[in-house]
């Protein structure tokens, strides 16, 4: 296993009303691959310490990652990544790890990718990689989120399908913004098909976010075509 | 090594920490974690979990004939490679002890194999000697599909993607082979009180 390596947050911005992405530089380079998570330790001046894994949300050099975290409510590590630390301060960070849920350039099918809420963290280094890449895949994000307050990355987001070289999906499950022109509500087989790549063009999917999320969107995949082999799950309970 | 303080983290102290591995916290959740979707076996025809050693000897049960083996009922702390353990979960099932009597030991090592595909790998040693299980309750109620229903095994000494949801099979092995979880980066026996997270 790798060892724990000294980091120091350089930068951070909100993104949403509990969301916060961190930028972390690290004291030695990393190979990390979108997809995969670091855990983060922190340590109390008593000596204290407590452990999180984060995805990464970006890859930004082999010394500069960024986490996004979500505050969870009576959480011990989320709130003070959230609100109380500040760039300068300092942390300890292990891995990168996970080999599974990975996508890197050398992939060339069509990639399909589909977070719920915080899921679509690990899809967003996906994005941010094959942007980079100016990988030639055909890329798709569905992103389903609780209401344009709750989503990350907003800005980003809304670029041109030709700047960001993907076509980004929001469905909102509570509360949509003006002028959106579907109805509120989770993903149904109906919206999933509707907007996702065809099971004829064979995409690889990675799929991400709660577990019940995940599950209903899994089961609806695959009556609709998608083999069991080229669906990737990650799921928080 | 001179410690790196987070500034302004307190974090939170848990009167029960010394029950707790390296790098763990408590969690009162129960969250769920896996490759792929949820399988959904049907018990009284498709549910079958066999045990078969090196020489292809194999021992197997349906559903009915596993509930008349001898069940027993324990209370274990459980502990995920992702940081959460949970004290004191309550489990119903049958000793890998009692479904592996009668079985030639010709192999040191064991794969878990799965309804769903997924497999696990282990030594033997960390199944026998009371310390292994395949259950299908969990905290007096029959285990939910997203947390390994029917049964899953139960290794509560390992880390917890040792105790494979959806269990069928368990194959000895005269040589150790990596799992799907030790084939992605983990480790191969994965002992939490040493932090045997990844390899």
């Amino acid at each position: 296993m790798s060892a724990w390596r000294a980091g120091q947050i350089v930068s951070a911005r909100r993104e949403s009303a509990s969301g916060r992405t961190l930028r972390i530089r690290l004291e030695e380079p990393v190979r990390a691959r979108a997809g995969q998570r670091i855990d983060v330790r922190l340590t109390a001046e008593d000596g204290y310490q407590a452990v999180r894994p984060y995805s990464l949300s970006d890859i930004v050099g082999p010394q500069l990652l960024e986490i996004t975290v979500e505050e969870v409510v009576d959480g011990e590590v989320s709130p003070y990544l959230v609100r109380t630390a500040q760039p300068g301060d300092r942390l300890e960070a292990r891995g990168p790890v996970g080999e599974w849920f990975t996508w890197d350039a050398s992939v060339a099918e069509p990639v399909q990718l589909i977070g719920g809420g915080s899921g679509v963290v690990p899809l967003m280094a996906m994005l941010r990689a094959h942007r980079r890449a100016a990988s030639p895949a055909p890329m798709r994000l569905l992103y389903s989120v609780r209401s344009p307050a709750m989503a990350y990355y907003r800005e980003e987001l809304a670029l041109a399908p030709e700047q960001l070289r993907a076509i980004v999906r929001h469905v909102y499950t509570r509360d949509a913004p003006a002028g959106y022109d579907r109805s509120v509500g989770r993903l149904t087989p109906e919206s999933i098909a509707e907007a996702v790549l065809p099971a004829q063009e064979q995409p690889r999917v990675y799929l991400c976010g709660p577990d019940a999320f995940v599950d209903a969107v899994a089961e609806a995949l695959l009556v609709q075509g998608h083999p069991y082999a080229r669906i990737r799950t990650e799921r928080f309970g | 090594m001179a410690s790196i303080v987070s500034r302004g983290f307190t974090g939170r102290r848990d009167p029960e920490a010394h029950r707790l591995p390296p790098g763990q916290y408590r969690t009162v959740g129960f969250p769920v974690l896996s490759a792929g979707h949820t399988p959904h076996v049907d018990l009284t025809n498709e549910w079958r979990f066999s045990v078969r050693n090196v020489a292809g000897q194999e021992r197997s049960w349906d559903w009915r004939a596993f509930q008349e083996l001898p069940q027993e009922e324990l209370t274990r702390d459980i502990h995920c490679v992702t940081g959460w353990s949970k004290f004191d979960t309550v489990w119903r099932g049958v000793s890998v002890d009692t479904l592996l009597s009668g079985l030639e030991l010709d192999g040191a090592w064991v794969m878990a194999g799965c309804y769903g595909g997924y497999t696990t790998n282990m030594p033997l040693a960390d199944l026998t000697g009371g310390r292994a299980w395949v259950v299908h309750e969990f905290e007096g109620a029959p285990l939910d599909p997203a947390h390994g229903g029917p049964a899953r095994l139960l290794v509560p000494h390992l880390y917890f993607w040792k105790s494979a949801k959806w269990v069928a099979s368990l194959q000895l092995l005269e040589q150790d082979r990596p799992g799907f979880w030790e084939d992605n980066g983990y480790h191969m026996r994965g002992d939490p009180w040493r932090e045997e997270r990844y390899s």
